[in-house]
Parts: structure tokens; C-alpha cells; sequence
């Protein structure tokens, strides 16, 4: 459960980037927060704790091929990633592993235009969050990818939730 | 010390020109693992310095151009030629190194066999660290293997028209599994009877026990179009599928199972 929540949040986390590219000629952006919240694991109920650290040290790999494992509920905050329109950082909360919620925590706000963006955005990563999640996935084969398709790949995400 | 857990470890690194991830899962020492990737990449770092057409100096470009001959290459490159004469006769002649590239310029390219090749030699560093299971990664081509009774690596099969979209999902425990096709670079597989672009099919993806042969068979299946798939079927030990134009899919018989046992809930 915990290496999918970190394969969905790389996943969000990229889409939200995504989305953000498109806004790109507005003005100089500010962050709607100053501060972004530390990443990592920020409750947990009802499923055994393991170590915290995200996408840092080797993730652990509970039972293998358990899906839907754990009944408790989990939020956790992805890192904050700087892009040329600002930080950007989210949040997933999962139930008996499902993700039930994203939450942007820090987005580049430039005015109406970003709000509006990222209002139509958010149902959109969370219906894509989701579906990664259903397929449970280690690895991705396709036609051979650029490097800019790679970054919003789901392959992408799945390094990145396992990489250092 | 207390009894290894089970760990999961990525890597991804630039080289050939596509994203190469390797993908490291069991109890292994994370010293022993940072070498045998490190002599992964290595590896491939060296097979791309001897097989890059777009280097000018290397060595299949200076052999493209008459400038050396196999005799004073490395190694490798009889290897390699040896094998592309091989897919060619097993292919029927659809996966040929000497058809004309984009420009209509016929040229010698082994591209196409070549990351298949080196990702799947390569992996052998990784096979070192017993405790482990690995996969490679080479640009959506990848080579894999699970200890014995070790659960089996899922992978997805991207959809070429939705980016981040699943065709469906395969559990394998070794080989390889490879996807060629139009998406993403646009088409580039020429038919060899017409010297066009094939464009029939939108993408084939073959699994089979070597990435090698996955990879040229994906590419022939894409060469040959709709009669494709069926020549697929009738090749030992290697199942795949084709994404249609339309976005259909057809299957071999075997594939179809191995896509059945794990369909994604709610599909």
C-alpha cells in the first residue's frame, strides 16, 4: 500500500506539472503557500506503521502482490517540487487502499487564469491517480519514449517512487 | 543486524538516447546492488559508444561509411551483424538493418537490435545479485527475471494513444517484453515490400524468454501489419498483442489469458 501511495503521489505530482506547463504565459508567479509542509507519511491508523522517509532510503516492499492491502486510512504529503511557475507539492489520503482524496498543497497562483486551470485540473489527477492506482503496476513497456515523454510517463512515476 | 528486509530500488539513467530504469527488489546489500547497476550503465555507456549512428566517430558509423571494417571493430559488432542477419531470416526479411531510414537513405542501422540486445546482456550483472529480482528498463523494451518462487514483476502495456493509459496488465517472472510501434516517435517502421512507413497497426507488443527476439519480433509484427499478429502466434514460446487503428485489440490466444489474470478491478 505504502509503494503504491508513492507511485500515485509521483504520479500526481507530475500531472500537476503538466497542467502547470500550460499556464505558462501568465506573469511571475508566487506560491500560494510560503512554506511547503515536510513530505512523508502524516497519519496512519488501523495498518501497521513502517519507517518514514520518502523516496529516500529503499522503500519497503510489504507482502508482495497484496492489493488493496491495509483497511486503515493514510495521508501522506509528496515532496515540493520547484517548477518554472513555482513550487508545487501534494497530498493523497488512501482507505483500505483506495486513494479517496488530492489535495494540492502548494500551486503556483498567478491570478484567475492558474485558479481556473487548476480547478478544471484537480478532478482530472484525481480520475488519473485513481486509475494508476486500479492497475497496480511495477514497470511500463511501450514504444520507445523521448525524454520528454518520459517525465510524465507512468514509468516515470514508478522510478521516481522507488529511486533515491 | 536484523534479518534483511525485503527492499525496492530504482534507478534511471540517460543513455542511447532513451531513459534505461533498472528496478531491484529483495534482500541484497544496497553496496552490491550500486556496483551491478553501476556496471549495467557501464555497459551500455561502452555499447553506445560503438553502436551510435549519431555519433559520427563511431564505430557502425564509420563502418556505415566504408571508414573500417568488421575485421578491425570490436567485437561486438560481428555480434551484433550476425544477429541482424539471423532476425532478418527469421522474419522473413521484414526486420531488415539495411532498409532506407526517414530520409529514404538506405543505410547501415542496427538500432533496432541493438537496445533489445544490450539491455538483455547487460541485465546479466543484475542476475549476480541472487537475492534479488531486477528488471531493465530500455526505453518501454524490458528485460526481467524473479527467484524462484518469487512473486512475478506486473507490467502494464501502455496504450500508444493515451499516455499514462493502460492496454492491460501481464505478470511476468522472466524475459522479456517489448512494444513497437507509431506512438510517440511517429511511424518509423518501414514496410520492406512497399518501402513505406508501416502504418496498419498502431503498435504490437510481444512477450516472450528473450528481450532480444521480443524486440525484433514487435518490430517485424509492426513491418508486416494486420498479418502480423498471426505470424506472431505461430512463433514458439512468444505471445502478443496489437492495438488497432481504431484502438481495438487483438491477442494471441496466450496473451489473451495472461491479460484476463489480472485485469485491473472495475474494467
Amino acid at each position: 500500500m505504502r509503494r503504491i501511495a508513492l507511485a500515485i503521489l509521483s504520479t500526481v505530482a507530475a500531472l500537476v506539472l503538466l497542467f502547470t506547463y500550460r499556464t505558462s504565459r501568465g506573469p511571475a508567479t508566487r506560491s500560494t503557500t510560503a512554506t511547503a509542509a515536510p513530505p512523508g507519511v502524516v497519519s496512519q491508523h488501523g495498518v501497521t506503521p513502517s519507517a518514514t522517509g520518502l523516496a529516500g532510503t529503499g522503500v519497503p516492499d510489504g507482502s508482495p502482490a497484496a492489493p488493496g492491502a491495509g483497511h486503515g486510512t493514510m495521508t501522506v504529503n509528496g515532496t515540493r517540487v520547484d517548477t518554472v511557475q513555482g513550487p508545487v507539492q501534494v497530498q493523497i489520503k488512501i482507505t483500505a487502499g483506495r486513494i479517496v482524496d488530492v489535495v494540492v498543497l502548494v500551486r503556483p497562483a498567478g491570478g484567475p487564469h492558474h485558479d481556473e486551470v487548476n480547478n478544471y485540473a484537480l478532478p482530472l489527477l484525481k480520475e488519473q491517480a485513481l486509475r494508476s492506482q486500479s492497475a497496480e503496476i511495477d514497470g511500463v513497456s511501450g514504444a520507445t519514449a523521448t525524454s520528454g515523454g518520459y517525465r510524465s510517463s507512468l514509468q516515470a512515476a514508478l522510478d521516481a517512487a522507488s529511486g533515491r | 543486524m536484523t534479518a534483511a528486509t525485503a527492499t525496492r530500488r530504482a534507478w534511471v539513467e540517460q543513455i542511447m538516447g532513451t531513459p534505461i530504469s533498472i528496478h531491484l527488489r529483495g534482500t541484497a546489500p544496497m553496496r552490491r546492488r550500486v556496483v551491478a547497476v553501476e556496471a549495467v550503465y557501464a555497459e551500455l555507456r561502452d555499447v553506445d559508444r560503438i553502436f551510435s549512428t549519431y555519433r559520427l566517430d563511431s564505430e557502425i558509423s564509420r563502418l556505415s561509411s566504408g571508414l573500417t571494417t568488421v575485421e578491425r571493430c570490436d567485437p561486438a559488432v560481428r555480434t551484433v551483424l550476425d544477429l541482424c542477419e539471423q532476425a532478418r531470416v527469421r522474419t522473413d526479411g521484414y526486420f531488415d538493418v539495411h532498409l532506407p531510414g526517414p530520409d529514404g537513405v538506405a543505410r547501415l542501422d542496427p538500432s533496432g537490435l541493438v537496445k533489445g540486445w544490450a539491455a538483455e546482456r547487460a541485465a546479466r550483472h543484475l542476475a549476480a545479485l541472487r537475492d534479488d529480482d531486477h528488471y531493465v528498463n530500455a526505453g518501454g523494451d524490458i528485460a526481467l527475471r524473479c527467484g524462484e518462487g518469487r512473486p512475478p514483476w506486473r507490467i502494464g502495456v501502455e496504450h500508444p494513444d493515451r499516455p499514462g493509459g493502460l492496454v492491460g496488465v501481464v505478470a511476468l517472472t522472466g524475459g522479456g517484453i517489448a512494444t513497437s510501434g507509431t506512438a510517440h516517435r511517429g511511424a518509423h517502421i518501414v514496410d520492406p515490400t512497399t518501402g513505406h512507413p508501416a502504418t496498419a497497426v498502431r503498435a504490437v507488443t510481444v512477450v516472450g524468454p528473450s528481450l532480444l527476439w521480443a524486440d525484433v519480433y514487435a518490430t517485424a509484427a509492426v513491418a508486416r501489419g494486420l498479418a502480423g499478429l498471426d505470424w506472431l502466434a505461430a512463433q514458439d514460446g512468444f505471445e502478443a498483442l496489437t492495438v488497432l487503428p481504431d484502438g481495438r485489440v487483438a491477442a494471441t490466444t496466450g496473451m489473451t489469458t495472461m491479460l484476463q489474470r489480472h485485469r485491473p478491478p472495475g474494467s
